[in-house]
């Protein structure tokens, strides 16, 4: 209590220097377990831009597919890690595991996955921190394979688990967007361990954050999940 | 002049007034106060959290220092910017419907002729360009009638490197994704020089900041 009675001190001071242009520095999510009075204020904002962007969605919105001599070549690699530290994992015995409002739950090999109807897309991934890469991912429909597994499509979200800690969630409309794919494949051969081998999902209607690598787990529920970026403020919708 | 021409056709004041002894309009009316100042702090969100966003991912060869942006790091900058969003764009949907509706923009920035353009620059190169209260010269009209567009480019353009998907109308009308970030980084370029301007002139005529807080008073030659 006595923190956050500080930390309000110090927006309050904060705010007051506003005319110097040295606005809020102090405002950056830094705690979030003691959210303070301008954490709560973003908060909120970023619920309702969740809601907006959620209105402004439409699943017949494709977005924009490009040639293939317009791919970045070589692929530009991002995480909250060096590439060095990326998650290596045997494809051999690679299981995706299943859980939630999901009929069939048994865990799927890669050889399961590479059977169902793929589908390949040319598309622009964009980075929150505002840079762009083209590239060509192939892989399982994610509409298709919740269908297929008897996944309650009117839960609120899809959840993913990846081999590195890192986690992510979205909405269904958006999981069941004819664009969003479990990618298997870059550029025609498998993913490559720091580009999210084995499998990762791909869905150009969100930032690229919003696209986990090396997916271990998926669940559908209607229990909000965050992410690891959305839970130290990025916002959760994240839609492009 | 044309301010008192145009002044006349609007509503005659002892009827808007009725019963009230008729009292000297302001220079500036409350609804325009209100929402400059919202604007202006708008603007400074919006500014500061925008280079945050920009550091990420610089456009050109040089960041700006942590003591000018807003955020701290990029999802703070992105949560501010995203937050302070709605306040600019409602200000500013407000201002232009109220601009139209009262008559403000007709009375005060239009219209711009390049010739009165050039008789007033180059007399307020020579500072000769006298400061009339209530009224705008052709430079003043100018400049603000360019931050309006500037600040309906600089919305768009950011809706366009948001939604580049959902609203890829936006994005393809500016060129594209990539394009659009230059445009909007240029868009709040000539925002950032409009207030640059505007402080400084207000710092050399110091007399006309107080009417925007309280109000003034319109001489009685003018009203």
């Amino acid at each position: 209590m006595k923190k956050l009675d500080l930390k309000r001190r110090k927006l309050l001071s904060r705010a007051l220097a506003l005319g110097a242009l040295t606005a809020l520095p102090a405002c950056d999510y830094d705690d979030p377990a003691h959210p303070d009075l301008a954490d709560r204020f973003l908060h909120a904002m970023s619920s309702w831009n969740d809601r907006v962007q959620a209105a402004l969605f439409s699943r017949h919105t494709l977005a924009p597919t490009f040639s293939a001599s317009q791919i970045t070549n070589p692929p530009r690699f991002n995480a909250f890690y060096d590439i060095s530290q990326a998650p290596v994992v045997d494809p051999a015995t690679y299981q995706l595991e299943l859980s939630g409002q999901i009929q069939e739950t048994a865990p799927l090999s890669l050889a399961q996955l590479r059977a169902m109807k793929q589908e390949s897309q040319i598309t622009r991934l964009i980075c929150v921190e505002g840079w762009r890469v083209i590239g060509q991912w192939s892989g399982v429909p994610l509409a298709d394979f919740l269908k297929r597994v008897g996944a309650d499509t009117t839960c609120k979200y899809v959840s993913f688990k990846c081999a590195d800690g890192y986690y992510s969630s979205i909405d269904m409309p958006s999981a069941l967007h004819p664009q969003t794919i479990l990618a298997l494949d870059f550029l025609g051969a498998p993913l490559t361990p720091p580009f999210g081998a084995p499998m990762r999902l791909r869905i150009p209607t969100k930032l690229g954050f919003k696209n986990p690598k090396s997916v271990m787990s998926l669940s559908v529920g209607n229990i909000y999940t965050g992410g690891y970026w959305e839970d130290q403020g990025y916002n959760w919708f994240s839609g492009s | 002049m044309p301010a008192s021409i145009n002044d006349a056709s609007s509503a005659p004041r002892n009827q808007s007034e009725s019963g009230r002894p008729s009292r000297a309009r302001p220079i500036h009316p409350w609804p325009l106060r209100l929402m400059h100042w919202l604007n202006a702090f708008a603007i400074v969100m919006m500014v500061g959290s925008g280079w945050q966003i920009y550091n990420a991912s610089p456009l050109f060869n040089f960041t700006f220092p942590p003591l000018v942006t807003i955020g701290g790091w990029l999802g703070a900058g992105i949560a501010w910017h995203l937050a302070f969003l709605w306040l600019l764009v409602a200000n500013g949907l407000a201002y232009l419907i109220w601009g139209n509706l009262s008559g403000h923009f007709k009375r005060k920035l239009w219209p711009i002729s390049p010739r009165a353009v050039r008789r007033d620059i180059g007399a307020a190169l020579r500072f000769k360009l006298p400061h009339r209260q209530g009224t705008y010269n052709a430079v003043q009209r100018l400049l603000y009638t360019g931050v309006i567009i500037a600040g309906i480019v600089v919305v768009l353009s950011g809706l366009g490197i948001w939604k580049p998907v959902q609203l890829w109308l936006i994005t393809d009308a500016l060129g594209g994704y990539v394009v659009a970030r230059y445009v909007h980084f240029f868009a709040m370029a000539a925002i950032v020089t409009f207030v640059a301007i505007h402080i400084l002139l207000v710092a050399l005529v110091p007399k006309v900041l107080p009417p925007m807080i309280f109000g003034g008073k319109l001489k009685a030659t003018e009203s």
